[in-house]
């Protein structure tokens, strides 16, 4: 009997641990947002009539997207360099893109108040140079979120992209090179398809990321650019209204787990590889 | 090699590793800076402020804390995460296909909605104390890593030694220990790694989980911010890129870099 189902019983801890602790208690928080008296849909009807709210979903997807795009640009080039790179270079540059990637977030958040404050290093190097007659307020507005959002995930998108561009061979190139195509051609007609499962991944990975995160926003945000994450702090950790947290944290699971859906679905169906 | 790549390119290549890495050695000129406000380039040269990390109460608890979390989640992940990778491999055709999934939703769910779900559920809901609910937070924060890293090093298992050292009289406890785990040894020092990693840096699970007397220190360093903008941030920062480059050494001592490409 314990022999039939020895797999089951390996696998046991590791599953009830994730059914108790993660499926049973965010089901919970999505399932108490539906438990209203005032409707079923009440807390979704609430969020959505408050301009201040539709406001914040609204700047957390513009965040996200832009964070998105501008990693995804930097990284897919950057990536493309590193993996056509001589190899002992090749490991420098990877160590370069690992080292900021497993410093945590808040470290790489603040170096970032130091660089943008009132008193920070570019406002002084602007200063100094006379670009500026005086310091600006770079902080707390949706650009400085964007850079260090950037910042943060750039790494990441170097990294995951480093290993699909790595994958394609040589030859591929050298072979449309050889048919007449110009190195512009080959990047946008060999390399780019291939590459675009990859970009998908570190898409995915780089939205989900930002549309949830915490610390940068609230690092350089603050108030004044309030994201879908430091929203739902307040209302749990402030204003106590755990309804109102639990629906914010619905609607992010929800984006979350459709984007996840539908890049996989779209990955799959551009994968020049696939039959 | 044989590629060309455009002047361009490279050019933007430097740029982005500047911005890369700038920040960084921004934050290690501020930690020494002997001034009271954080500045770049430092003014003058001091260790005081990686002294002064020690003097603040708040700090030196979060470190034990996050030390403490870390190495438990992380210890508690491999001991589960272990055998249900082993499962997946060795037993597929006994287990439903939906079971691996189980191991993804950890990465699908976002970690504050963990966090929160927690906090609302298991420490207030089941009145448990803040560290335990921490110690479970981080421990499915981390358990994917365990999970599937260590599956994909077993998907490259060759368990047909298994089974020849099993029929030659080997117990399959001792097999296990003395055949398999050897085998994975790569898979299972880079989960340990990057489990380590995620969990001491962790803010958005244990947001929501630190009560009077307990927080983590990527916690504590967000609540330091918000009110004093001194170098002592700089360099407890300082301190976490060190244990971020120990941590690389490991790395490449035990597996080489490349390998955290894949």
């Amino acid at each position: 009997m314990l022999k039939r189902h020895i797999g089951w019983w390996l696998a046991l801890p590791a599953t009830l641990l994730v059914v108790l602790f993660l499926v049973l208690p965010v089901a919970g928080t999505i399932g108490s947002t539906f438990g209203e008296s005032a409707g079923p849909f009440a807390p979704y009807l609430s969020f959505f009539s408050s301009g201040f709210r539709r406001r914040v979903l609204w700047r957390t997807l513009e965040i996200s997207l832009a964070t998105t795009a501008i990693s995804l640009l930097l990284g897919f080039l950057t990536a493309y360099v590193v993996s056509r790179a001589p190899r002992n270079l090749k490991s420098i540059l990877i160590i370069a893109a690992v080292f900021p990637l497993l410093t945590g977030v808040v470290v790489r958040s603040f170096a970032w108040l130091i660089i943008l404050g009132k008193n920070g290093i570019l406002n002084n190097l602007l200063v100094a140079l006379g670009i500026a007659s005086e310091p600006f307020a770079m902080l707390y507005t949706q650009g400085s979120v964007i850079v260090a959002m950037v910042y943060l995930f750039t790494p990441l998108m170097i990294l995951t992209l480093v290993g699909v561009l790595e994958n394609i061979p040589d030859d591929l190139i050298q072979a449309s090179a050889s048919l007449g195509a110009s190195a512009g051609a080959t990047f946008r007609q060999v390399v780019f398809p291939l590459a675009v499962p990859g970009l998908i991944v570190g898409a995915v990975l780089v939205f989900t990321g930002s549309f949830t995160s915490y610390a940068t926003p609230q690092l350089l945000g603050g108030e004044k650019q309030m994201v879908m994450g430091t929203l739902m702090y307040q209302q749990a950790m402030v204003n106590f209204d755990w309804i109102s947290a639990s629906t914010i944290a619905t609607i992010m699971v929800v984006i979350t787990i459709a984007i996840v859906l539908l890049m996989t679905r779209v990955a799959k169906r551009l994968n020049p590889m696939a039959t | 090699m044989a590629t060309r790549i455009p002047l361009p390119l490279i050019l933007l290549t430097i740029a982005v590793y500047i911005f890369l890495v700038g920040p960084l050695i921004i934050i290690l000129g501020a930690a020494v800076s002997d001034t009271t406000y954080l500045t770049f380039p430092p003014q003058g040269f001091t260790l005081h402020w990686f002294q002064r990390i020690f003097e603040i109460g708040a700090f030196r608890r979060t470190i034990v804390t996050s030390l403490e979390l870390a190495c438990l989640a992380t210890a508690l992940a491999l001991v589960i995460g272990i055998p249900a990778a082993y499962a997946l491999n060795r037993y597929r055709i006994q287990l439903p296909t939906w079971l691996s999934t189980v191991f993804v939703l950890p990465i699908l769910v976002p970690e504050i909605v963990l966090g929160f779900s927690l906090l609302k559920s298991v420490a207030v809901g089941a009145a448990l104390p803040i560290f335990p609910t921490l110690l479970i937070g981080h421990t499915l924060l981390v358990l994917p890593y365990a999970v599937r890293v260590i599956s994909a090093s077993l998907a490259s298992f060759d368990f047909s030694i298994e089974e020849a050292a099993i029929s030659l009289g080997s117990p399959p406890a001792k097999t296990f220990f003395t055949i398999v785990l050897p085998n994975v040894r790569s898979g299972v020092i880079a989960a340990f790694i990057l489990a380590f990693i995620t969990s001491i840096n962790d803010v958005s699970t244990s947001l929501f989980l630190t009560g009077p007397g307990v927080s983590t220190l990527p916690i504590q360093i967000l609540a330091h911010v918000e009110q004093f903008f001194d170098p002592v941030i700089a360099s407890v920062s300082v301190l976490l890129m060190l244990l971020t480059v120990a941590v690389m050494a490991i790395v490449e001592r035990t597996l080489g870099l490349t390998f955290l490409t894949k």
